[in-house]
């Protein structure tokens, strides 16, 4: 669970510094996208690097939601009786949505990767498969919707919670807490990525709602 | 016999008591005299050595056949369990917790004391020997506290490589304490929590036998009843306390490890379910009662806050190495805030009596002038029935000399312990104080190989009466527990397992089916008298008989009162006694009543054993017995003896046999702390 | 004060329980949270009706056989055990429900009592440092490094009440694991059976059926003695080097 999710955490990373590239118009991003392609060429073939880190990211989705079933099975079973009354009172919200928010963030990938990856969905003018090969101006007829801007924000706070807790938590389960001031500095952490991660993310919709992106 | 030589040639320092009073007339019946036949001989260096070698071996293929039973896992029955398993023995380990590491051990928190002279102070065997001794009032055998001081050095490296985390200093290696007053530093400590982790270490090394196989526990099991067959223990009747099964488990020879009966007083710092009923049990069938009288009343607990109270909570006594006592030299100052009571009206009372001691005087003083002072209505703290029970604990000037941080370093465990209990902040606020039962010194008599009069059956801990006397050093009792669990029970109780495997026992023998019988006939008895009274308040008003007359200072009225008081008593609990409920199930009731009739009788036979004590020894204060400026006065020429008690019977009255006690390592002094 | 107590009431293990309500009048703001319900189960006794079965003996707050679940926290409101929690944390006229811990692991054996020897058999698993009766050396013939055995003593003061498990919302019971984990692994006599522990007894403590732990952290919230979570992450390094190398 850690280590995929760390994966995971690596990879947000980089999508969103990718993301952030539209602030710094059309043909820089569409330059980062189509070199993303040509990465590593000519040792790996075109879309070569794209691919492993597809089946990379793919298995460790796999390993992730796969740990997560066996926990949240394991939880079931190990308090059958429920509390009449329950409280929680000295942990975050966010280590107590990480199944609801992994399941959000599971349902919202689905729709992402259709969306920009394999539908490329305009939903602004419904065409599909990106006929201009211009994935800028997907993005930002897309962000003009404002619905789907929604959608986006909301997943960005489900997203937002997950790294919060799940930084920590994968510092933790590595067993890299050891201490008073690792724990610290591993909170701190999982607030700070999933500020960073979230709020960049956010920036890219937003700026197109706002203008700023056209 | 002073002066003359004994059969293995030392001098005795003394002479065999003669008593001349005879306050329990009409009360017992006199027994014969009676020695420790296994004592050993020789000089009092040598004698453990010589005896662990006299002792006879058990082949190891033997082993496996040798079924012993332990009852209890505090430090002496888990430490027994474990290093009896590991020896190859078959045990099955007994306990009334659910769990054989909650047992009461585990609330010890001072520490523990060894012979290590670690610090290079002047300490040795012989001294740690020399003040347990002393520190007894004389009242202990030499051979028995010898052997505990030698084999102490060992508990602590046993403890060690078990994991016990005792505190260190900065280069690692183990640090020591000056522990009650005594003038070395031999006490091994964990913070204010070293019993605990003694006992931790115990139950690892039971659990570990458990998986090895050789130890079997039986956890939420009292035992009931001792199987003797033919004038030898064979087992135990237990009942299963989650099923409610009475259980017939025989065995080669039985452990009782069952700890002390402190709650004989209600209020004690024994753990609420703590009881005298495995020892009690064993008693009615023919083991000798020592010394039942013997209890330590402990100085520095939190006082009673109401009439609910349900028990009283030890606050380690190392406080009273920075702490004041006082209480208002006024009555109508008691009420007052303390910090608003002026200097001159304040009565450091230790600090005036003992000036010498001051403050860090024994357990036993400190207690009895705390009780005076309340008695003389110059108590503090709430009114709990007639009047106040508590002193002034006072650090103020400990904080003013050393600095908060620095107080705070030293017991803020004990501070924050205090604060949650009492709600008042000890910082600010002088922390109240009163005396409260501790431990007991009493139990069944054993002979040097903690055998009990009853053949295979042995005693071990706080359960028998053997080494500490009329009262016990402070770090002493995790010494002792371990000492008898880890290294001389394993080997004195090979000598008689040698003779095994015995002749087997089978569950209808006539001696077996009775003691089941009478287990299941009493259980009905206690559920059938369908009366008004819950078990609780019988025991709260005998522990009320119990500290009033048989506490810290005793006088023959007051004795007298309180026998005809229990057996008034005796007789309304076995009339007006309501337990609810069935015995197929847990029944909390049912568990309290049974070991509350058992702690009546015990009740009675203190009261008549500290009756015919006429004298004030150890931790108690006889009032007939003081010298001119009110201070104990110990009759050795009387009572330098063992008072072993027989059970007389149900109608019958116990007989008192005694036990000489005679000196050649250590000459007798009167105690004196002015 | 006056109170009203929801307290769960089960006859047996089989039996279905179910909360029933009393009302108790004259509670002293100085009672312990036991004593109080020392003073119900009188009254109870006097009616007729069965005293309440709870788990305690100490109440000193050491033994950990006191297991109350006090209005959705492991032990009441505040940091310390059942006995040890005064009736002045609570205001006149609060309703106050009481259950047993709920793991099932743990099952209810009668009323708020619990069977925790889930714990017993995880600490024989290799909850231990094998070392015989007298096969011990001279105890300073090994110095431990101070730091290291005060954490390993800090750790080792668990009382195995159970609490971490009660306040897991998983229902682990990695606080208690790793709390023994991290207490033997510290010390140098712990080092020889290290590796070979954990794996034992993380085996064990899935076996009993405790849930996995997500470091959400009400555990060492719940914890009267305040062990800190690091034990958890002390349990999960000795783990993966346990597996590293082949145990």
């Amino acid at each position: 669970m850690a280590a995929s999710g760390l994966l995971f955490i690596g990879f947000v990373l980089g999508h969103m510094y990718g993301n952030l590239k539209a602030f710094a118009g059309e043909e820089t991003f569409n330059n980062y996208a189509e070199h993303l392609r040509e990465f590593g060429e000519p040792i790996l073939p075109h879309e070569g690097f794209l691919w492993i880190a597809r089946v990379g990211l793919l298995a460790a989705l796999v390993v992730h939601v796969t740990c997560a079933v066996i926990l949240a099975r394991r939880a079931g079973r190990a308090r059958t009786v429920k509390y009449v009354v329950k409280k929680n009172t000295h942990s975050s919200f966010s280590s107590h949505w990480m199944r609801w928010g992994g399941a959000t963030l599971l349902l919202f990938i689905v729709w992402h990767l259709l969306n920009f990856s394999f539908g490329k969905v305009n939903v602004s003018n419904g065409e599909t498969g990106d006929p201009d090969k211009n994935p800028y101006r997907l993005m930002v007829d897309n962000f003009d919707v404002w619905w789907l801007t929604a959608i986006y924000l909301v997943a960005m706070v489900a997203l937002a919670l997950h790294l919060h807790h799940g930084t920590f938590s994968s510092a933790q389960t590595l067993g890299l807490t050891g201490t008073a001031r690792a724990r610290r500095n591993a909170r701190a952490a999982g607030l700070v990525i999933a500020i960073v991660v979230a709020g960049g993310f956010s920036l890219v919709p937003i700026g197109v709602l706002a203008g700023i992106i056209d | 016999m002073a002066g003359s030589t004994l059969h293995d040639g030392l001098t005795p320092l003394n002479s065999a008591p003669t008593q001349t009073s005879d306050d329990a007339h009409g009360y017992y019946v006199k027994g014969d005299k009676i020695v420790d036949t296994a004592a050993p001989t020789g000089p009092i260096a040598d004698r453990w050595t010589t005896r662990r070698f006299e002792n006879r071996l058990v082949n190891p293929a033997n082993r496996r056949k040798l079924t012993v039973i332990i009852v209890g896992t505090g430090l002496a029955g888990a430490a027994a369990a474990a290093t009896m398993g590991e020896a190859g023995y078959k045990v099955k380990s007994f306990c009334y917790q659910d769990s054989p590491r909650r047992a009461h051990s585990i609330a010890a928190q001072g520490g523990i004391n060894a012979a290590k002279n670690y610090k290079e102070d002047g300490d040795s065997v012989f001294r740690l020997f020399y003040d347990t001794v002393k520190g007894g009032d004389y009242r202990s055998r030499e051979s028995n506290v010898y052997r505990l001081a030698e084999v102490s050095t060992s508990i602590i490296d046993q403890c060690v490589a078990q994991g016990v985390p005792f505190a260190r200093d900065y280069g690692g290696l183990l640090d020591n304490r000056s522990f009650g007053g005594v003038q070395v530093s031999r006490t091994f400590y964990a913070r204010g929590q070293t019993g605990q982790q003694l006992l931790i270490g115990a139950y690892q090394a039971m659990e570990r036998q458990v998986a090895a196989g050789t130890v079997e526990s039986y956890t939420r099991h009292e035992m009931l009843e001792l199987i003797v067959v033919d004038g030898v223990a064979r087992g135990i009747i237990a009942r299963d306390l989650v099923s409610g099964e009475i259980e017939t488990h025989l065995a080669d020879v039985v452990v009782l490890a069952s700890g002390g009966y402190g709650n004989v007083f209600y209020l004690s710092t024994n753990a609420m379910n703590s009881n005298v009923t495995a020892a009690w049990r064993a008693h009615r069938k023919g083991a000798y009662m020592a010394n039942p009288c013997y209890t330590q009343i402990h100085p520095t607990c939190i006082p009673v806050a109401g009439e609910y109270q349900s028990k009283l909570t030890l606050m380690s006594e190392s406080l009273r190495n920075d702490g004041r006592i006082w209480v208002p030299k006024n009555r109508e100052d008691c009420d007052k805030d303390p910090r608003d009571i002026p200097e001159e009206d304040r009565d450091y009372y230790l600090e005036r009596i003992y000036p010498a001691f001051g403050n860090l005087v024994p357990r036993d003083i400190a207690s009895r002038q705390a009780k005076n002072v309340c008695d003389e209505g110059r108590g503090v703290g709430p009114v709990v029935g007639d009047f106040r029970r508590g002193v002034y604990l006072d650090f103020a000037d400990a904080i003013e000399r050393l600095g908060e941080d620095a107080v705070r370093e030293k017991y803020d465990n004990l501070f924050d312990m205090y604060e949650r209990i009492t709600g008042e902040n000890p910082y600010q606020v002088p922390m109240r104080i009163y005396p409260a039962v501790h431990y007991v010194m009493g139990g069944l008599w054993v002979d040097y190989h903690l055998q009990s009069n009853i053949p295979g059956l042995f005693v071990t801990g706080e359960a028998n009466f053997s080494d500490h006397g009329a009262n016990r050093l402070g770090a002493s009792a995790l010494m002792q527990g371990l000492a008898d669990g880890y290294f001389v029970l394993p080997n004195t109780i090979r000598d008689y397992l040698a003779d095994g495997p015995f002749a087997p026992v089978d569950e209808s023998h006539p001696a077996v089916v009775e003691a089941r019988q009478d287990v299941e006939d009493r259980v009905q008895k206690l559920l059938s008298i369908n009366g008004k009274r819950s078990a609780d308040s019988f025991h709260k008003e005998l522990g009320h008989i119990m500290w009033e007359y048989c506490g810290m200072e005793r006088s023959e009225p007051g004795l007298r009162k309180a026998i005809d008081m229990i057996r008034e008593l005796k007789a309304a609990f076995w009339s007006d006694l309501r337990v609810l409920g069935s015995a197929e199930t847990i029944n909390q009731s049912l568990e309290k009543a049974g070991r509350v009739a058992d702690f009546i009788e015990l009740g009675e036979l203190m009261c008549i054993d500290a009756l015919n004590r006429r004298e004030s020894c150890g931790g108690h204060f006889r009032a007939e017995s003081q010298t001119d400026d009110g201070e104990a006065l110990r009759h050795d020429d009387e009572f330098a003896y063992v008072a072993a008690w027989e059970w007389g019977g149900e109608e019958g009255q116990p007989v008192l046999h005694k036990e000489d006690l005679i000196y050649t390592a250590v000459e007798m002094k009167q105690r004196s702390y002015k | 004060m006056k109170l009203t107590l929801k307290i769960w009431r089960q006859a047996s293990p089989e039996a279905q329980g179910a909360i029933h309500t009393y009302d108790l009048d004259d509670v002293s703001e100085e009672m312990s949270f036991l004593e109080m319900l020392d003073v119900l189960n009188e009254q109870l006794n006097d009616a007729g009706e069965e005293p309440i079965t709870f788990d305690h003996d100490c109440r000193e707050g050491i033994c950990g056989s006191c297991d109350l679940m006090i209005d959705g926290q492991a032990h009441g409101p505040e940091v310390t055990t059942s006995c040890q929690l005064h009736m002045r944390s609570f205001k006149d006229g609060q309703t106050i429900t009481v259950e047993p811990w709920r793991s099932d692991a743990f099952p209810v054996l009668k009323d708020l009592s619990v069977d925790r020897s889930a714990f017993d058999r995880i600490i024989q698993a290799g909850g231990y440092i094998s070392a015989n009766t007298g096969s011990a050396p001279e105890a300073n013939s090994v110095p431990a490094p101070r730091e290291k055995a005060m954490r390993a003593f800090n750790v080792a003061t668990c009382i195995g009440c159970g609490a971490c498990v009660a306040a897991c919302p998983n229902g682990s019971a990695s606080l208690f694991l790793g709390a023994k984990i991290t207490h033997l692994g510290e010390l140098p006599q712990g080092q020889p059976e290290r590796w070979s522990r954990v794996t034992a007894m993380v085996a064990q403590h899935d076996a009993e059926g405790f849930g996995g732990c997500t470091n959400i952290g009400e555990c060492t919230a719940a914890c009267p003695k305040e062990i800190p979570l690091d034990v958890i992450s002390q349990l999960n390094k000795d783990y993966r080097m346990a597996l590293k190398q082949g145990h």
